[in-house]
């Protein structure tokens, strides 16, 4: 099953479970699977359609989802998939 | 209060950076552990580059890819990734409202105050997301 790293800030909505498993084949169904079993989850990443929130970025392995095909990109059994918050700051 | 606790090798590695990156801001990440009552131990920090474009004086940025890399660093070293720190040259170490506008909830967020180049004082804040604003963490240094 494919894994899915959930950021610190982001674990008290998978009761501080620091990953994720998922049969999903893309990455918008391994999102998808985990902000279904993960209350209020959907509401920090995506947006009202659906969507990952502009400020929130996934990575496949070491790639950027955005350089590969975006939520469709495929993931097999031992992708590791990395949702990133965005940090700055003045 | 929450606790925050920095052993003296991870704060050594915060002040260092700062005074070494300075006029600019400096930045990374910490990594430990937090006890069920939410006080936090640091037992390591982390060098992150500053990969602001622009004017690095007054701000920072931490790209996604050293981001990523440090979680999965904390989840191969059996730690959390606790927070982040940065500088403030020539400034308080209070945090701004850009450091607000961008912060995230759960982390704490260190800031070293460097006054002309030398160390004035290192604070930590954590996000109130109720009220929308950081209160100050108490932090003690275990040498």
């Amino acid at each position: 099953m494919a894994k899915i790293i959930i950021p610190t800030p982001l674990r008290k909505f998978t009761n501080g479970e620091a990953a994720f498993e998922s049969n999903g084949g893309t990455v918008k169904e391994v999102v998808a699977d985990l902000v279904a079993s993960s209350a209020g989850l959907g509401e920090q990443i995506l947006d009202g359609s659906g969507n990952l929130r502009s400020f929130i970025k996934v990575y496949v392995g070491d790639e950027d989802i955005s350089a590969l095909d975006g939520e469709a990109t495929s993931v097999d059994a031992n992708a590791v998939i990395s949702i990133v918050p965005a940090i700055a700051g003045g | 209060m929450q606790q925050l606790v920095i052993h003296k090798e991870a704060e050594k590695v915060m002040l260092a950076d700062a005074v070494d990156t300075f006029p600019n801001e400096c930045c990374g990440f910490f990594y430990g552990k937090e006890t069920a009552d939410g006080a936090r131990q640091i037992t390591e920090a982390q060098i992150v580059v500053n990969s602001k474009e622009g004017d690095q004086r007054r701000r920072f940025e931490i790209s996604p890819l050293d981001y990523m890399k440090a979680e999965r660093y904390a989840l191969s070293n059996d730690l959390t990734l606790l927070g982040v720190y940065h500088s403030h040259p020539n400034h308080p170490a209070v945090p701004s409202v850009h450091d607000l506008a961008k912060a995230l909830p759960y982390f704490s967020y260190i800031i070293i105050s460097v006054m002309d180049g030398e160390i004035n004082v290192l604070r930590s804040w954590r996000l109130n997301e109720e009220k929308g604003e950081f209160e100050e963490e108490n932090v003690k240094v275990l040498v």
